[in-house]
């Protein structure tokens, strides 16, 4: 899937001006955003308990190896089947494979961000192979022919009119405009196709080594329908949602819904072990669990490993200033918001998206919510330095930062710089008290001025200070 | 494909990097690994008296738009969920666990309900099935997946009914799972966590109930039959 994420500027510009978009981004901060808080506050082992998660991730991941072979061994013991993809190909054409055993003409799917990420959707369509997704976000976008705009909400850049006109449009109905009655719609339309579907496509939000279970998590129960009606099913994961023990899925169960979307716990957490066994009256008879690298090995050992300990809970977004400006499409690709600027390098290349460590105000609130305390400013920041050092940075950038270099480097003369600086633009703004233009800074200009300096410099005001002290 | 196994697991060999001394204690770090964290960090919110147990559960679950109401022994069952599907106009038909513990209820004190034994489909309004236990921490039951029950129950038909017996009530999901692993001994093909009915905020972030699975969720709690010594014990 190609990244657009090099023109995140015109696209967050085309994002500003759309008010529908802005309405519906809105609604995250007085939604989940204000939930989150509300959520976390009421249980009082919050941040132990994201102490805890952090920890179990990080063991997990300096013991991939060894959890990886548990987890292949139980769910073989099982009767299940563990299939490994490299990269994205690789798991592109394992799952076809396993639809063309299936003999499948029509596949259901949940919501599965690794799917997402190796590009499944486009490969079983291309390949003859209908795709039905049964997450409400999922199915908006998919007849809209978008891509998700967040982790958990796909359809969180849409309003409730853009909604109503999609289905007027695609299920050829009256135009509905109460929401109940849009949920209906969608519920009568996908019922049929969960009973046709040959394959059940869902994603696993953990991977549970010592038991080889599985663990999905809806507030709709559409992974349940689409996992539980046709005989065979494919679950596309990555190999960093591994887990050691049952109870470490709990801890991070404990802090994913109530980071996500401020619930106490979703609808539906449904734990998972082997295929249908042979007394039971329902559940697939074929279980095929496709773990996804595409990239990840290469972040173990390095600053990067910290990122895999991600659950996915979309905080770092919701609480993102610019994702809540530019949302979640300006990112130009599949994962979006602080976790995407971090990722999307990683497996689309810092090349083409050397914008996303930029789309960042530093102000730190992601790192702050992040159930795993996952430093999300510094890993952004390893990337612009990557994206320096790989020469990536545009020229006017790296003019200004070798001239900043200059004078930071040589302290005398950075002090006297900043004394002229100062003096020169307190005199500009003598009259009003503030800039309106300033000469290579219009970017910053054109929406507020700059106050102007009345002072002294910091150093200078500190080497006063300093004097009274002493 | 084993040539992509192999593949995969040296690449985390490689990043990992361990000595083969490192690589012993590595193994020593897992085994000690799985019989600390048995020492779960489970919340103290639903560590109570079971009787305070069951109050957190009835709270939490009404939270989530779960309905609840309390019988005292299972011979109430059918009358209260009779009465229940009269109060949403629903028809007097249920799709049953053939779960042999739902027997013990009279069914035929309710003549009007007929009911059928299996898993659910497409046809049916009203699934009921048999609890493994309650989780008082968020309001959640479990049921766990089997041949007397299946899963389908209580994710098809727009109305599910849960049976709960108030002693299975505990105060964390572990707790939850232990208590099967107790009496069943391994993992079922499926635990089903379920915390009120079906619901989705898709369409502009606003609540609405019954996305896939059910509009309604109804948990009958079922007091044991006291020995005619009145409540509690």
């Amino acid at each position: 899937m190609q990244a657009t994420s090099l023109a995140f500027e015109e696209q967050a510009k085309i994002a500003l001006a759309n008010p529908a978009l802005q309405d519906a981004l809105g609604k995250i901060k007085t939604g989940w955003q204000a939930n989150r808080t509300m959520a976390a506050a009421a249980l009082p082992e919050f941040e132990a308990l994201r102490d805890r998660g952090r920890a179990i991730k990080n063991h997990t991941l300096e013991h991939l190896d060894l959890y990886l072979e548990m987890f292949e061994e139980k769910v073989t013991a099982q009767g299940g089947h563990v299939h490994y993809a490299r990269d994205a190909a690789e798991a592109r054409q394992i799952v076809l494979d396993l639809c063309r055993t299936a003999e499948a003409r029509s596949v259901t799917k949940s919501k599965s961000m690794v799917a997402e990420e190796i590009g499944i959707n486009e490969y079983l369509e291309a390949n003859g192979i209908e795709r039905i997704e049964t997450d409400l976000g999922e199915y908006i976008i998919q007849l809209r022919k978008e891509r998700p705009s967040h982790l958990v909400g796909p359809a969180a850049h849409l309003t409730k009119d853009q909604v109503s006109d999609t289905f007027h449009e695609h299920h050829k109905t009256p135009r509905l405009e109460d929401p109940t009655a849009l949920v209906g719609e969608a519920r009568r339309v996908l019922r049929q196709k969960y009973f046709e579907a040959d394959v059940g496509i869902t994603g696993a939000n953990f991977l549970v080594a010592d038991t080889g279970s599985f663990v999905t998590v809806t507030n709709e129960g559409n992974a349940e329908l689409t996992q539980g009606l046709p005989r065979t099913h494919v679950v596309i994961t990555s190999i960093e949602k591994l887990v050691p023990t049952m109870d470490d899925a709990f801890t991070l169960l404990r802090l994913l819904a109530r980071s996500a979307t401020g619930q106490e716990f979703s609808s539906y957490t449904t734990v998972m072990t082997g295929p249908r066994r042979t007394d039971d009256l329902d559940g697939p008879e074929n279980l095929h669990i496709v773990l996804v690298d595409n990239g990840r090995t290469k972040m173990l050992g390095t600053a990067f490993q910290e990122m895999l300990r991600c659950i996915r809970c979309g905080a770092c977004m919701n609480h993102c200033p610019v994702y809540l400006a530019a949302g979640g499409h300006a990112y130009g690709w599949v994962y979006v918001g602080p976790m995407g600027s971090v990722l999307t390098p990683q497996f689309a290349g810092i090349e083409n998206t050397r914008t996303l460590p930029n789309a960042s105000t530093f102000c730190g609130k992601c790192e702050e919510v992040c159930p795993v305390r996952i430093p999300l400013p510094k890993l952004m920041r390893h990337w612009r330095e990557v994206e320096f050092d790989r020469k990536l940075t545009p020229p006017t950038a790296r003019y200004g930062l070798r001239v900043w270099g200059f004078f930071a480097q040589r302290p005398a003369l950075y002090r006297l710089a900043t004394r002229l600086a100062i003096g020169v633009l307190g005199l500009l703004g003598k009259k009003n008290g503030r800039l309106r233009r300033l000469p290579l800074a219009g970017g910053w200009t054109v929406s507020r001025d700059l106050p102007a300096p009345t002072g002294t410099t910091f150093m200078s005001a500190y080497k006063k200070s300093g004097a009274r002290v002493s | 494909m084993s040539d992509g196994r192999e593949a995969l697991l040296g690449r985390v060999k490689q990043a990992l990097g361990r000595t083969p001394d490192e690589e012993v204690r590595a193994r020593d770090r897992v085994r000690a690994w799985a019989a600390e964290s048995r020492t779960a960090f489970v919340p103290a919110r639903g560590q109570l008296v079971p009787e305070d147990r069951i109050g957190l559960f009835v709270e939490y679950a009404r939270a989530v738009q779960t309905e609840v109401e309390r019988v005292s022994g299972p011979a109430a069952i059918p009358g209260v969920v009779s009465r229940y599907l009269r109060r949403h106009n629903l028809p007097q038909k249920l799709v049953m666990a053939p779960d042999p513990a739902l027997d013990e209820a009279d069914w035929s004190s309710q003549p009007l309900l007929r009911i059928t034994r299996g898993t659910a489909d497409d046809s049916d309004q009203t699934g009921l099935t048999l609890a493994t236990a309650g989780v008082a921490e968020t309001g959640t039951v479990l049921i766990a997946s089997g041949a007397l029950r299946p899963t389908l129950l209580a994710y098809l038909p727009e109305n599910c009914i849960v049976v709960l017996p108030t002693d299975r009530i505990v105060g964390g999901y572990e707790q939850a799972i232990g208590l099967h692993q107790e009496e069943i001994g391994e993992l079922p093909r499926s635990l089903n966590f379920i915390t009120g009915p079906s619901r989705t905020g898709d369409i502009a972030q606003k609540l609405e109930l019954g996305a896939h699975g059910p509009r309604r969720l109804f948990v009958v709690l079922v007091d044991p039959e006291a020995d005619g010594s009145g409540p509690g014990a």
